[in-house]
Order: C-alpha cells, then structure tokens, then sequence
C-alpha cells in the first residue's frame, strides 16, 4: 500500500510540474486593454506594456542634422552625374548624403558603401545606383502617397534603421524545394513562419497581394449564394495577409474591423481605409520600383528564386502601427517631399 | 482504511474474466488478458481480451494505412527529417486539392493523397461504426452507442464528403493536420461572412456546452451521492434508494427541478448527439444555401445594429481619383 501512495504523490507531482511548465509558455499579465468602439462588440485593443515599451524604445527616430543654406552653388553644378537632387545647394545635398549615410550605412563603410572613393560620380558600385532610385521612391512616397504616409512622410530610416538591408523584406518563397515530388506538397502553408506570426496559414501572403493584384476580399455582396466563388483555401491567403498586417503594426484585427463582419465598411475603424490604401503602396512601389531593379542587385542580394528584395507592411512599421512612433521625421527633409515628374531612368545601364 | 467506493475500488485479483462464450460463426477474442494496477485507478484493471472480427481488422488496417499516409507526407514534406517532423507536427498537414481540381482527381502531390487518405478513413469509421453495432446487438445490448457514434460521422461526412460534393470542389474540405484544420475552421468562417451568426452553429455550441455542464452535474450528483450507494445507477433506477432521493432533493431545492436516474442520460445522449447533428446541418448550409451569414443575420433581425462611433467611413475602392 505504501508503495501505492509513493507512485500517487509522484503522479500527482509529475502532473503539477507539467501544469507549471505549459504556463511558461504564455507572456506574463497584466495586459492593458484599451476600447476603440461601442461597448460589448470587443473592439479593444490589447497591449503587453512590457513589450510596448521595448517597441517604443526600438521605434525612435534619429535626431535631424540643423538646416542646410540654400545659397551657393547647385549640386548638379559643383558635382558630376547628381541625376535626382541637382538643384540642392551644395550644403543641402551634403547635409542629405551625410544623413543617408548615418540612416543606411553607419557601420558598413559610411560613403564607400555606395561611392568609388577614387571617384564618387562613379555609378560603378550597385548600391549607390539602387540608392539614387530609392531616393526616387522615398519622393514618390511622399507625394503621390499621402492617403497612406500622409504629412508624416517617410525617410531612408523609416525602414533602413542604419542598415543597409532593411530587416523586414520579403521574396517570393520557394514553395517545392525539394522539386515537384510526389508526395509531400505542403500548399504554401503549414510550417511554423514568422511573417504569419508563427501560425500555419499560407506564408508568402505577399506574392499573390503586394506584387499580383489577386482578390483580397472573399465576401460576396448577399447573404445568398449570387456568383461569390471564392474559396476557403483562398480565405487562407487574406487570412495570412492580414496576420501579417497585424503582426507588423502591433494591433489586433479590431484595429482596422469590426470583427463581427471583416467586410463591412460602415462599420469599421477609420484605420482600415489608410491601411487598404498602404496594400496598393507597398503593392505600387514593388512592381514599379524594386521589380525594375532586378539585374542591378547582385545574386546574393535576391531570393532563392533570383528575385529582387520586396517590401511589406513591416518594412516600415516594424511592429508600430505609425512607424518611428509617428516621428515626423521627412518635415525636416524637404527635398525628400517634392512631387517628382516621371521617374527617372535607371541609370547608364 | 479509506473509505472506498466503486470509483476507487480495493483492487481484488482474481483469474482473469475471459468474457463469455461467443455464438458459432463469430471470431474468437484475442489476446491473454493482463492486469494493470495503474489501469485500476481510471476503471477496470483487466486489459483484454479483445473481440475484433471482420470489420475490425477492416477498420484497423485502412486506418492504419489513413494514419500512415498522413504522417508520410508530413514527413516528406520537412525533407524525410525525423527531427523536424517532431518539432513541427503541429503545424504540418495533409491539404485537400487546390480549387482548380473540383471534383475531379488531382495529381497524388496535389490532393491525391488527401483523396486516398479520405477513402481509406471513410471506410474505416463505417466498418467501426458496423462493428459497435453488431457487438451491442450480440451482448444484446440496445444500439444506442453505435447511433451517439453516427451522429459524429454525419459531421465528419458532412465536412468532408455532402458539403465539397454540393460546393463542386474537394478543395472545400479539412486538412489533416493539427493547426492547419484549426486555420481552415477560421477560414471558413471568415469566408461566409462569420459562422457565429450560423444558427445551426449556435445550436451547436449550445449542445457542447450544455453536454459539458451536464457531464459536470450528472459526475458530481453521483459521485456525491456515492457514500450512500448512489454509484449503483442501475439498482437505483430499479429499486430507489436514499442516494437518489437525495440527489433528486438536492436539485429541487437548489433549482426548482430534477432529472430522473433514467432521464438524466437522455439528457446527455440527446445533448451529446445534437451537438454535431446541428453543427453537420450548419455546415452544410454554409455556401451551398447561405453564403454570408453576417448578412443573412441582419436581413432577418438576428444580428442587432449598433451605434456607429467611428466617423464615417466609405470602400475607398468606390471612391474616384483612388490608385487602384
């Protein structure tokens, strides 16, 4: 009998300790929950100060170099091949390739990132001719995309934050690797992938949305059935698109929906309209700005599939719903706001 | 000593009860029965012998293969890695074919399997369901576990069999995996215009929780009442004792009204049963007859109107002068 009680208390243990251990799992309370919306529909937010704080502390800006005169000189005059900022003076497009610099490349060589050092007119090195065209988008951005950006704008930080490879970006995914087998076909979907916050739904939401323009919305217009073909399983890549949206902005869905019914308009969040304005931006600047870019990246700067870095939502807010906090940083940059006419040509090649 | 009941029985051992003598034409049990002390602590010590027959070992083999199946492709699926398949279990699957497929068959890697997997599981969970009956009818037993056992293969039939045939498309089915079919039961919902607005859903749900509560207050009555013999359902329901008299006073007095000793298991069958016969009949609405249930909520006044607090906001995409 005795030994009966000793093999009861070692079950009874044994069950207490794995209890204990399943709760490591889960982050620590309290959360703050903040109500956006009429009271019972749940629309709330759910914040973990801990990690809000850690956010906050990795989403500052840097602080701006003081103005630049705009007397003296033009670039275009005192510099060779200045093909987008010309008609800066000397002192602001110094003050602008310094900034880039701290921005981009602070620790990978500062100037010699982009420039020939015997030569800084050279466009002899890739980066600094996906610079020039980058400095392209960031005025595009901020002038042709103000229902997304709106006054706050972006600058080179808002997503290199002083690395030359911004850390969020994306390339279509390789979905066979091990070629069309026979057996084994995951879909697309069903490993553990941090773009869709670790959970099993399709994980290169992006190729389909921010570089093809396949439908988003999957809800018909009446309750019964009139035409809506749409699928669960093409459910899953909105779905995918959508866990990654909220991931990368630190929300929840309610943030932008109601959740009682995704599609509803008059019912949602004024958030949604900037956001669904941000889809088409990321989707824009992909195909207009980083697909071009293709031959002038060299292989190791491309995916599996040899395509060229693309960017999402997290690009730029990194797990901030307003990236850098809000941080009105492209105020102080106002060459990096003027509207542009057409795009200027890739460089000599 | 303790004090004991029926639930924490004194373990006696004795010889092994072999079950009793089967009629001609039926296979022999199988197996020397062993006892377990550990076994003895949740219910009978004795392990075996066990009647498995035709449809048994039908049942058991496609399974098998069913099981074996899915844990292949998981397996290829994280390059033949014994390691990853652990660490990644929860999240790999078996997926039904892509949309472009409907109804016809697809390659083995694009839902192929999943087909075959499909086949092989129906033809398993209808000889199970073949072989519960038969072995109650031979203990002369009523039939009651064999239909608490149908009422769940409707739901599985519904969702994997009636609902893709009247969509068109296997692509429409749940994938054989632990979250992926947690992902699809969210994608679907969101898909028809959320589920929880689905009548059938909620009579559903009501049936699982009223299963729940039910469960937890026909244990605890009994096991209350097990000091003065109330464990012994069956004399109890035969010749009504102290333990039942109590256990009915009880519930009248905390609220107003008592099940019978025989009622209360109606009361859990027909929960447990209608729990996925309305869930079966909710899904196979859901896009063949109803394809949003938001919308078919507010049409008939089930879903109530709020106060719109935020300001007011139009589809940008009907909106002029948009970027597309």
């Amino acid at each position: 009998m005795n030994v009966c009680k000793l093999l009861n208390r070692l079950l009874q243990t044994a069950a207490a300790l794995g209890g204990l251990f399943l709760l490591t799992g889960c982050e620590r309370p309290f959360q703050d929950s903040v109500q956006t919306g009429y009271r019972g529909t749940g629309m709330v937010q759910v914040y973990n100060p801990r990690l809000l704080a850690i956010k906050t502390e990795a989403n500052q800006a840097p602080v701006a170099i003081p103005q630049a005169s705009d007397e003296g000189p033009k670039a275009a005059q005192a510099y060779k091949n200045v093909q987008v900022l010309g008609n800066l003076s000397v002192a602001q497009f110094n003050r602008l390739m310094v900034s880039m610099t701290a921005w981009v490349s602070p620790n990978d060589g500062g100037c010699v990132y982009c420039h020939n050092p015997a030569n800084y007119a050279d466009d002899e090195k890739y980066t600094k001719v996906v610079a020039r065209r980058m400095l392209e988008m960031t005025q595009y951005i901020n002038s042709e995309w103000q229902p997304h950006v709106a006054q706050t704008g972006v600058t080179c930080y808002t997503c290199h934050r002083g690395q030359p490879v911004p850390s969020e970006i994306w390339f279509t995914k390789n979905h066979q690797p091990q070629g069309a087998n026979f057996i084994g076909d995951k879909a697309g979907q069903n490993e553990p992938a941090a773009v869709v916050n670790l959970s099993s739904l399709p994980n290169d939401p992006f190729t389909p949305f921010l570089l093809d323009s396949k439908d988003i919305r999957m809800n018909g217009p009446t309750a019964l059935p009139s035409g809506n073909m749409h699928t669960t399983k093409q459910t899953e890549f909105t779905y995918g698109l959508m866990t990654h949206m909220a991931t990368g902005l630190g929300v929840n869905c309610t943030y932008c929906h109601n959740s009682r019914s995704f599609q509803s308009w008059d019912e949602s969040p004024p958030q949604r309209v900037t956001a669904w304005h941000g889809i088409r931006m990321a989707r824009d600047l992909n195909l207009n700005y980083m697909v071009p870019l293709t031959p002038v990246f060299p292989a190791n700067r491309k995916g599996e599939l040899g395509d060229v870095a693309k960017l999402n939502c997290a690009t730029c807010h990194q797990g901030a719903y307003k990236p850098l906090n809000g941080a009105q940083m492209a105020k102080d940059f106002p060459e990096l706001q003027k509207t542009v006419g057409k795009p200027a040509q890739l460089a000599s090649n | 000593m303790d004090y004991l009941n029926l639930f924490t029985t004194v373990q006696a051992r004795g010889p092994v009860h072999m079950g009793v003598e089967l009629p001609p034409g039926n296979s022999q049990r199988f197996g020397h029965p062993a006892v377990f002390w550990l076994l003895g602590k949740i219910g009978n010590a004795q392990l075996g012998p066990i009647y498995l027959g035709g449809f048994g070992v039908l049942a058991l083999v496609c399974g098998t293969l069913a099981f074996n199946i899915i844990g292949l492709n998981m397996l290829a699926s994280v390059n033949w890695d014994p390691i990853q398949l652990v660490r990644q279990l929860f999240w790999l699957a078996l997926e039904p074919p892509p949309p472009q497929y409907g109804l016809s068959l697809p390659p083995l890697n694009q839902g192929g399997w999943f087909l075959i997997v499909g086949l092989l599981l129906s033809v398993s969970v209808l000889a199970w369901w073949v072989r519960m009956y038969r072995r109650a009818i031979q203990l002369g037993m009523g039939t009651h576990v064999a239909w608490a056992f149908a009422a769940a293969l409707w739901l599985f039939f519904v969702l994997g069999f009636f609902r893709p045939i009247l969509m068109g498309s296997w692509s429409e089915a749940v994938p054989y995996g632990i979250f992926p079919h947690l992902d699809w039961t969210a994608a679907l919902s969101i898909r028809y215009g959320n589920l929880f607005y689905n009548p059938f859903h909620a009579l559903s749900i009501v049936f699982l929780y009223g299963s729940v509560l039910l469960f937890g207050m026909h244990g605890a009555t009994i096991l209350a009442v097990t000091r003065f013999g109330g464990e012994r359902e069956i004399e109890q329901i035969v010749d009504r004792g102290t333990a039942s008299e109590r256990a009915a006073l009880f519930w009248r007095w905390t609220m107003g009204f008592n099940a019978s000793m025989e009622s209360i298991h109606r009361w859990a069958w027909w929960f447990a049963v209608l729990c996925p016969l309305t869930g079966g009949i909710g899904i196979l609405l859901t896009g063949t007859v109803v394809d949003n249930w938001y919308l078919w909520a507010i049409k008939h006044g089930v879903a109530p109107p709020y106060p719109n607090v935020f300001p007011a906001v139009v589809d940008p995409a009907l909106s002029l002068g948009v970027k597309p």
